[in-house]
């Protein structure tokens, strides 16, 4: 069956969608995502979407749906690399998913769920802030 | 042959009818016209004749679409497209045609004479030159539309830039109007600009634009709801005193935008946030 992979970075995970999502992948997708959170006791989650074109509400939802449940097992979820168009759509669509924190890349994303980690942690010592 | 007599007129009276023709235009002008202009519209005038002669002289008939009056539309064209250029009014422009029919119609009436033949001669001489006027009309408000067109694209090409102002700060001066085409545009640019410079954070300066709507202000809201999405940072700056009246008196909400009053202002918190600071190498000397 098809997956789409999660990998294990540090205390983080990183998923790329790459593939058309359709139902049930998203459903598979959220089972294996909430499965590692809690067997790897990861902090945050990546989900890389720059390879997507295209984007409709039922991503959206999607991705606003994987972000809550992270939440609850307390892991944070940045969306990163959405391309220009993507984002108009989405904005189009009324749909600017206030709840979920974003990042330009996958590297940017990383520094900022480590900072916040730092921060709620508070052994930072840099003074980096939530933003 | 029904348009003889039109013609014969034409032919016969070519000079006399000019003249009239000439001080009657220069009458509805309303100025005086200086000698060039005079000379121009004279030049004009006297192919003008020329050509509807020709084209009655074809037995061409009220229809202006047929190929006898072919020239007689070219010139149309072309003298309609350069007053449209030149700023002439459209009254101006149609009377240039209409004004003809004063001295024509006495020089039907007079080579007639009361009768019959008169009013339906007249009438065929009315329908050619109506329709002749209002082809002018079409052509010299397509030019006009060309022109607007034009300047439409000019303004949509020069007035969306997006300036880079630091490492990771990018800055976006809107000047004019903001309009959904204009707003696609700008947005988009934008978009692309943050993608292609890793920038985290965008000012859009709003000192250019004279006047915030609801419309306006909920395309503003987009551009940085779009930005977001993608993990950059909006500010929004330069809002004028009454435009900061003005969204409040709409009841837009801007509570979740960074607005600051100067690009300055923006300037200083964006570089706080890439963790930049700005000191002075030394104390300003004493003036």
């Amino acid at each position: 069956m098809e997956r789409i992979p999660i990998l294990k970075m540090g205390e983080f995970l990183l998923v790329t969608i790459q593939v058309d999502m359709h139902d049930q992948l998203a459903l598979t997708l959220q089972d294996d995502l909430t499965e590692k959170i809690v067997k790897w006791h990861a902090h945050g989650v990546l989900i890389d979407i720059s390879a997507l074109e295209m984007v409709d509400s039922f991503i959206g939802r999607m991705l606003s749906n994987i972000a809550n449940m992270a939440r609850l097992l307390d892991a944070e979820t940045v969306v990163v690399g959405m391309q220009p168009s993507v984002a108009i759509t989405l904005v189009e669509l009324g749909m600017p998913m206030k709840g979920i924190r974003t990042a330009l890349d996958v590297e940017k994303g990383m520094g900022a769920l480590q900072a916040s980690l730092n921060a709620s942690r508070n052994v930072g010592g840099d003074g980096s802030t939530d933003f | 042959m029904p348009h003889n007599r039109l013609q014969e007129v034409l032919q016969k009276h070519e000079d006399s009818l000019l003249k009239d023709w000439l001080a009657l235009q220069a009458a509805t002008a309303g100025r005086r016209p200086s000698a060039a202009e005079e000379q121009k519209s004279a030049a004009q005038s006297r192919e003008f004749l020329a050509t509807l002669r020709q084209a009655t002289e074809q037995g061409a008939g009220g229809d202006i679409a047929r190929p006898e009056w072919a020239s007689a539309r070219e010139f149309l064209n072309a003298v309609s497209a350069a007053r449209a250029k030149s700023g002439s009014t459209p009254t101006q422009t149609a009377m240039f045609i209409f004004s003809l029919k004063e001295p024509l119609f006495q020089r039907l009436r007079q080579e007639i004479g009361d009768g019959p033949e008169l009013s339906s001669e007249l009438w065929n001489a009315t329908t050619i030159l109506d329709r002749l006027g209002l082809y002018t009309m079409e052509s010299f408000s397509r030019t006009r539309e060309e022109v607007i067109s034009r300047q439409q694209q000019e303004l949509l090409e020069l007035s969306t830039p997006v300036v880079r102002l630091w490492d990771n700060v990018l800055a976006l001066p809107l000047i004019g109007t903001l309009d959904s085409a204009r707003t696609q545009i700008v947005m988009q640019n934008l978009l692309e600009a943050i993608v292609e410079t890793r920038s985290d954070i965008a000012v859009i300066d709003i000192t250019g634009v004279p006047t915030v709507d609801t419309l306006v202000a909920q395309h503003l809201l987009k551009t940085v709801a779009a930005a977001r999405l993608m993990g950059a940072d909006c500010i929004i700056s330069g809002i004028r005193p009454q435009i900061a009246q003005t969204i409040i008196h709409l009841g837009v909400n801007l509570q979740d935008v960074i607005t600051k009053a100067t690009l300055a202002d923006a300037f200083a918190i964006a570089l706080q946030r890439t963790g930049y600071t700005i000191s002075r190498r030394a104390a300003p000397a004493a003036r």
